[in-house]
């Protein structure tokens, strides 16, 4: 009977884990109550710009930096709950809203910093609270877009069985959200919001302070403290940020994402195969604890307590006529809000387009060449570091013990905002007179590459052991053994990291191409520096004329070159 | 007696390519009473599956209305629970969770939910598995919870898709017995119920009427009263007969389909060929050699362990190549069946080739086609076309694989894979020479 459970609650004692768990969630608790009280202090330019290099302030910035990536992160998830849902069930929607969603995830979400910034201000005239926004706005453009394309995707791909053993049951629609559709999604839903907050460090460290119409704004937070050390030139305070940040990311990880990542593999529809599930320490300590697991019950009751269940007798046969007026009305509604969201979008579409047309024919041709100049430091530095980490990952991969170690560490590293470096390399490359025209592609890699890696790693962690022996009784050489076995077997992972790395690349040359170097300036000749520039002058034209050529750039190589690949990919390389 | 369900002139099409429809279900009538279990039989894709989900309103029909109760509904059968064939459990769930499922809106506190939940969960045998997830059941169980899950809703007509053929067959046999159990002793409050099944045997254990549906589109073609008592003894004469009886009404279905089709709706203008191996069906005919060249189809059956729904596509691929005839449930060798049989791997390539140009005229316009073409090519999607006018599209796709691969065995024409191209083989090498 059901009698085990009870057992369970019988035989409480406080064990240490209770403890370390209290203090945790007390701790936090407390911080977000006091953090969120400096968001709303009155904005000012002088109480903007004051960030101190002092050490001691650190913990309190990277406490107001991931306070940012929280409030971004909910609000990805209730929008790709939202949306992915809406465009799943909604047919004439879907059309619209799928491939709008893969223009915005092409779209360089930096470039757009300024208008949101300016956009957000507005709204708030006298508080920090619009630089707040705006910097939550990047962060969240950045995180939420493959988000909402899993969810979008498991709940087009929700097994038929039970979608109809719901039907038969007679679930409504919230019974359908909360017991299929959330936790059918669940494990891509959890995976791809670790890999979106661990690539928006990077947004967070560059949407925090920036120069807008030539007034700094400096939210208090970890990435103004690197970018007030870096104009200052002061050392010490760079590599005390640096410290911080890898801190940070590794307790997120430790504490908030293995542990998720760990859970939702009861989530799992393939009932077999528990040998190399991942684990998470922090989730063992917390399934360990009495206490949390009390608690956990008793919240959980009482969200079920505050929603009592509909016992409505389920509705009879309704009229037919009756459904079909009430869907023609609907359907009017919805012609008349896409007509709206149109209408609204044409007349900003215009507006942008009259502005760029002012600049004229010979500025536009400018930003496309532009737009090669880092379309081709985009390609050197993908294809740079596609040659390091295809040996160095396979190698890795291949070798099991070594490869449980790494992907992890990969993955940290790939999460790491690299641009806090770039005011240490810029120190270098002005030492010994480097042509920042070439120098800007190593600022690119440093951010991108990791995620060749370690799709390569895991590529090539998946190559069937029977493969691996069989080319080794057919005494394949080395070179067969690459172009036979390890690089057909890993091409569909090269190629998902390689998308993702150029779409990085691109993303990332707003901000590596131009630097600040105590009073100096690098600048390479590239689309980001173009866009950059034009956003600390106020210049609204030219950055939608950057934006638009960069869109349209990225979204070319995306259909051109990408997609056909990763069909290739998925036809002819895929490994069952 | 009462009419539970009623079907009424329901008809089902589905979409093909270039605006056709095709046509799975044409003009059922069926009526299911209180207190009988029917078995719904049929060839695969007769849409046996499809017909009960229109029973149990996941589908709408074509045409045609479903009653229950002599009413209309609209959505899900208010009458009818189901039981899937792949257990369709909630892996996320407890099974205990996944039962109160179908108690959700149930006009119940939350405590007597629990409690009615606890109380079929003991009923079907899984009382000390409240708290695991499916992932810990073995098949067998993971069915109970599925039916557990049905019955907990005590619905007047229980559905069931194939519910023991994900099962190994003793535990397949163990479940039967133990659901035949609750309906006899009357411990579910269940009024009828319909079982959708490939098993032959096994509907003639379980159900008091067979429906026979035949293909193409389904129609009901037969209407088998059982009227044995339960328990039934399968090696007892009349059990026997009436399985033989299904046996050879199945395996005539060819012939039913000839006179049921009206010319107007006969839009299957190409005889296809079932998705069968070359080497399954050699294999087939050998095995029939060595037995003296005539067997009982029911025997065969049993022996190779082979349900009819796997036996049947290769006894009709041998059919249609001429190699045997099938009367009343025995399939016999013709000559060529026999030449066959004994031939060596090279001139059975021979012996295929011919037959296959003789007897599936589909190959033959498709080496027409590539012979007609200077380069002897032609892309696939070509012929996928003009399967897809009599076709459904995913039938066109794998009767063009089916074809496909019986032109690679008898190197009439070859294929491949990456440029999407049929090619014959002899027009390259003519071309190759010419140049």
């Amino acid at each position: 009977m059901y009698r085990w459970l009870m057992q369970i609650r019988l035989k409480q004692k406080i064990g240490w884990p209770d403890l370390v768990v209290v203090v945790l969630i007390a701790g936090t608790l407390y911080a977000v109550l006091d953090l969120g009280k400096g968001m709303v202090e009155p904005f000012s330019v002088q109480a903007a710009s004051t960030i101190s290099l002092d050490p001691k302030y650190l913990p309190y910035y990277a406490g107001r930096s991931l306070l940012r990536m929280f409030i971004a992160y909910l609000l990805s998830l209730a929008f790709t709950l939202a949306y992915g849902r809406f465009a799943a069930y909604h047919k004439t929607a879907e059309k619209v809203m799928i491939p709008a969603l893969d223009i915005l995830q092409s779209v360089p979400v930096l470039g757009f910093l300024s208008i949101t910034v300016t956009g957000f201000l507005a709204l708030f005239p006298h508080t920090m609270l619009g630089a707040e926004f705006a910097s939550i706005f990047a962060i969240f453009t950045s995180q939420a877009w493959n988000m909402t394309f899993s969810f979008y995707h498991s709940l087009t791909v929700l097994p038929n069985d039970l979608k109809e053993a719901a039907k038969i049951n007679r679930l409504r629609t919230w019974a359908q959200f909360s017991k299929l559709e959330v936790p059918f999604s669940m494990i891509g839903l959890v995976w791809n919001s670790m890999m979106s907050f661990g690539g928006a460090w990077f947004f967070l460290a560059a949407s925090e302070s920036i120069t807008v119409l030539h007034n700094h704004i400096q939210l208090p937070g970890i990435g103004s403290y690197m970018a007030e050390a870096i104009a200052q030139g002061n050392i010490p305070a760079q590599m005390y940020g640096i410290l911080t940040m890898v801190i940070v990311i590794v307790a997120v990880d430790q504490l908030a994402w293995r542990p998720l990542v760990a859970w939702s593999q009861k989530f799992k529809l393939d009932q077999n195969d528990e040998k190399d599930a991942p684990t998470s320490w922090f989730l063992q300590l917390l399934r360990r604890s009495e206490w949390v697991q009390q608690a956990f019950g008793a919240l959980a009751n009482a969200i079920v307590a505050m929603f009592p269940m509909r016992t409505k007798p389920l509705p009879q046969v309704a009229a037919a006529n009756d459904l079909k007026r009430r869907k023609q009305v609907w359907r009017w509604i919805w012609i008349l809000i896409w007509a709206l969201v149109m209408l609204f979008a044409l007349r900003y579409l215009w507006a942008a387009f009259n502005d760029i047309a002012k600049l004229g024919l010979m500025q536009i041709l400018f930003a496309v060449k532009m737009g090669f100049y880092t379309f081709l430091r985009v390609s050197v530095a993908t294809v740079l570091g596609a040659l390091w980490t295809v040996p160095i990952g396979v190698a890795i991969g291949l070798n099991a013990r070594l490869s449980r170690i790494a992907q992890p560490l990969v993955q940290v590293f790939s999460s790491f905002p690299f641009n806090l470096f770039f005011g240490l390399i810029a120190m270098i490359y002005t030492a010994f007179h480097i042509n920042f025209n070439w120098g800007a592609i190593p600022l690119m890699m440093l951010g991108t590459q990791w995620y060749i890696l370690f799709n390569v790693i895991a590529g090539a962690m998946a190559i069937p052991s029977s493969l691996k022996e069989a080319s080794l009784i057919l005494r394949l050489t080395l070179v067969q053994r690459w172009k036979t076995l390890i690089l057909p077997a890993i091409f569909p992972y090269l190629v998902t990291g390689l998308i993702t790395a150029s779409g990085g690349a691109w993303n990332a040359s707003i901000v590596a191409e131009i630097i600040n170097w105590k009073q100096k300036t690098l600048t390479a000749n590239g689309l980001g520096s173009y866009i950059a520039t034009a956003t600390t002058n106020g210049n609204w034209a030219e950055i939608s004329l950057g934006i638009a050529v960069m869109s349209i750039f990225v979204i070319l190589i995306n259909r051109l070159l990408w997609r056909p690949m990763y069909r290739l990919a998925e036809n002819k390389f895929h490994l069952e | 007696m009462v009419n539970l369900i009623e079907v009424r002139n329901v008809s089902k099409d589905f979409d093909g390519a270039n605006g056709h429809h095709f046509r799975v279900l044409s003009d059922i009538q069926l009526t299911v009473q209180e207190g009988e279990i029917v078995a719904l039989l049929g060839p695969s894709g007769s849409g046996k599956s499809t017909l009960l989900r229109i029973i149990a309103g996941l589908v709408s029909p074509t045409n045609g209305e479903v009653y229950y109760r002599d009413r209309l509904f609209s959505g899900a059968n208010p009458g009818v629970s189901m039981v899937f064939q792949s257990f369709a459990l909630f892996p996320w769930l407890t099974v205990l969770e996944n039962v109160e499922l179908g108690l959700r809106y149930a006009p119940l506190t939350r405590a007597a939910k629990r409690d009615k939940a606890i109380e079929v969960i003991d009923m079907i045998g899984l009382d000390g598995f409240e708290g695991a997830y499916p992932k810990e059941l073995s098949g067998g169980m993971r069915q109970r919870v599925g039916l557990g899950r049905a019955l907990v809703m005590a619905p007047d007509i229980l559905l069931m898709d194939e519910p023991f053929s994900a099962l190994d067959v003793l535990t397949a046999e163990n479940l039967k017995r133990d659901l035949l159990e609750l309906w006899q002793m009357g411990k579910i409050p269940t009024k009828a119920m319909v079982l959708v099944t490939h098993g032959i045997e096994e509907a003639v254990y379980m159900a008091d009427r067979a429906i026979v549906l035949s293909r193409d589109p389904a129609r009901v073609s037969h209407n088998l009263s059982i009227p044995l008592a339960h328990w039934r003894d399968r090696k007892s004469e009349p059990f026997t007969r009436l399985v033989d009886e299904l046996y050879s009404i199945m395996t005539q279905q060819k012939e039913v389909r000839a006179i049921l089709q009206e010319p107007a709706q006969a839009t299957r203008k190409i005889t296809t060929i079932p998705n069968v191996t070359a080497g399954a069906v050699t294999g087939f005919i050998e095995l029939i050699d060595d037995l003296g060249g005539k067997v009982d189809l029911y025997k065969i059956g049993e022996t190779l362990l082979l349900d009819l729904e796997d036996l049947l596509p290769i006894v009709e691929t041998a059919r249609i190549f001429g190699f045997g005839t099938v009367t009343s449930g025995d399939f016999e060798l013709t000559g060529i069946g026999k030449r066959l049989a004994d031939a060596t791997v090279l001139e059975r390539k021979t012996i295929v080739r011919d037959q296959a140009l003789k007897c599936v005229p589909l190959m033959e316009r498709i080496l027409w086609v590539l012979e007609s073409k200077r380069n002897g090519q032609m892309p696939r999607e070509f012929f996928l076309e003009i399967l897809q006018n009599s076709l459904g599209k995913d039938e066109a796709e794998e009767q063009l694989d089916s074809i496909i691969s019986w032109g690679r065995y008898t190197e009439l024409f070859a294929y491949d894979e990456d440029s999407k191209l049929i090619y014959s083989e002899e027009a390259e090498t003519r071309e190759t020479r010419a140049e």
